[in-house]
């Protein structure tokens, strides 16, 4: 199992990156922490002609504090970001995926800007960031754009980055007054891709439930935002009798697939346990 | 797009010695040191990041070797098991793995005890649950981790005592 041959650039600047993608077009593969390419890779489901190696960018590694978000470079690594005061202040969401994606040595290596970009549907970090009404910001030839993050995941693995762009940094707001997070999921080893997954985010004050994001991973090709079950939770105590509602709404929103490790009913019945975890979770945070 | 492949010369340091090759991009950094370099300990497992058989360390943190190219690591330090046994660092994980029978076949023993140690570095005293998710991502398919949680725990408490 060893990759087809390639060539290999190292850029120095993000216009250099910029020139590569335009020549090599769809035949070039960014390499930023490669947690994830390398599998593909070795396996040869991608056979790209040439591997830009973005990791001598400083400019696109670390976090910073603005006046209403956190930007975080692109090239910041998960073990970074684990070590965070400022992700545990600002988006403490973040700081509680962390220890649930992959292992310590992955996340010495990964990057932000790698897994979102990357776009797995069992990962956790797009879910946290569409809970958390993120921007990507993406460059180009013709500049920077941003894009929200319900917007960015477009289908498996499809995201709004086009072949000639670059995924740069990453924009979340930061934690409102009265906004508390929860996180869970599912997997069959602690690490391993998540069977089902959810992230949330809402306004909580003794126990009545506003403006809740509730965002799904690992039932389905991108990240599923719940907006069915965000919308009959709106201004609701958490009880037994909301969260059943929540629950019995769920269908509504998701459409679990079936694999090898869970079938479509498990995932559902995950979907659901995971539902409960999170609005008890959030209900006492408030 | 036809490839004109570019062979490229890294110059690394490995468990304290200077290297310097000429290599195929594609060259993983676990391939590199067991090919190139005849360093064995670090183990081929599953190639794609699960099982950490292949664990080395790249600047101070372990890392998959199976997940890095050979020529991501020009300028870097490596160290792999067999630096580490040499160096007499872990001397005392490895003795409390053979004590308390903490590997039957060994393959992942390597990666199992680069992963331990860095989790003692950071953490003096972990609980069982804190050794079982610092070690989450290294395969054992022998010995049911028991007897490596044990091993680990037992160190962590005698470096507290010295």
């Amino acid at each position: 199992m060893k990759p087809a041959a390639f060539n290999y650039a190292k850029p120095s600047s993000i216009d250099e990156v910029l020139g590569l993608l335009e020549q090599y077009g769809d035949e070039a593969a960014i390499l930023a922490g490669g947690q994830s390419l390398m599998p593909t890779l070795n396996m040869r489901l991608s056979t790209p002609s040439l591997i830009i190696d973005i990791n001598g960018l400083d400019s696109l590694c670390g976090i910073s504090v603005e006046s209403d978000h956190l930007r975080i470079g692109a090239l910041t690594r998960y073990v970074e970001i684990e070590n965070s005061e400022n992700i545990k202040t600002y988006a403490p969401l973040i700081a509680m995926a962390m220890p649930s994606i992959a292992h310590p040595a992955i996340r010495n290596r990964g990057t932000i800007g790698g897994s979102v970009a990357m776009a797995d549907p069992a990962a956790e970090l797009p879910a946290c960031l569409c809970a958390l009404r993120a921007q990507i910001e993406i460059t180009g030839q013709e500049g920077v754009r941003k894009v929200a993050a319900k917007d960015f995941f477009k289908a498996l693995y499809e995201t709004a980055v086009r072949d000639d762009e670059i995924l740069t940094a990453i924009d979340i707001p930061k934690l409102g007054k009265g906004f508390y997070s929860a996180f869970d999921e599912l997997a069959r080893r602690h690490g391993d891709y998540a069977m089902c997954g959810v992230a949330a985010h809402a306004h909580v004050i003794s126990n009545v439930i506003s403006d809740l994001t509730l965002v799904f991973f690992a039932v389905g090709g991108t990240p599923v935002i719940a907006t069915n079950v965000m919308a009959v939770m709106e201004g609701k105590a958490v009880d037994d009798e909301a969260i059943a509602t929540a629950q019995s709404t769920l269908q509504n929103d998701l459409e679990p697939f079936g694999d090898l490790h869970c079938s479509a009913d498990l995932r559902m019945h995950y979907a659901k346990e995971l539902t409960k975890r999170v609005l008890n979770n959030l209900s006492t945070s408030g | 797009m036809a490839n004109q492949i570019e062979e490229t010369r890294i110059a690394v340091t490995v468990n304290g010695e200077k290297v310097s090759k000429l290599i195929e991009p594609r060259l993983s950094l676990l391939d590199f040191l067991r090919n190139e370099l005849e360093l064995t300990g670090s183990h081929v497992g599953c190639e794609h990041g699960v099982c950490g058989a292949c664990t080395v360390q790249v600047n101070g943190k372990i890392v998959r070797g199976c997940l890095m190219l050979a020529v991501q690591t020009n300028g870097a330090e490596v160290v792999t098991i067999e630096g580490k046994s040499e160096s007499g660092e872990i001397a005392d994980l490895q003795k409390a793995f053979h004590e308390r029978n903490a590997l039957q076949c060994g393959f992942c023993t390597p990666g199992m005890l680069l992963t331990a140690e860095e989790l003692l570095k950071k953490n003096q005293a972990p609980s069982r649950k804190e050794i079982r998710e610092y070690l989450s991502g290294n395969y054992c398919r022998c010995t049911g981790y028991e007897a490596i949680v044990d091993a680990i725990e037992n160190v962590a408490a005698t470096r507290e005592g010295a």
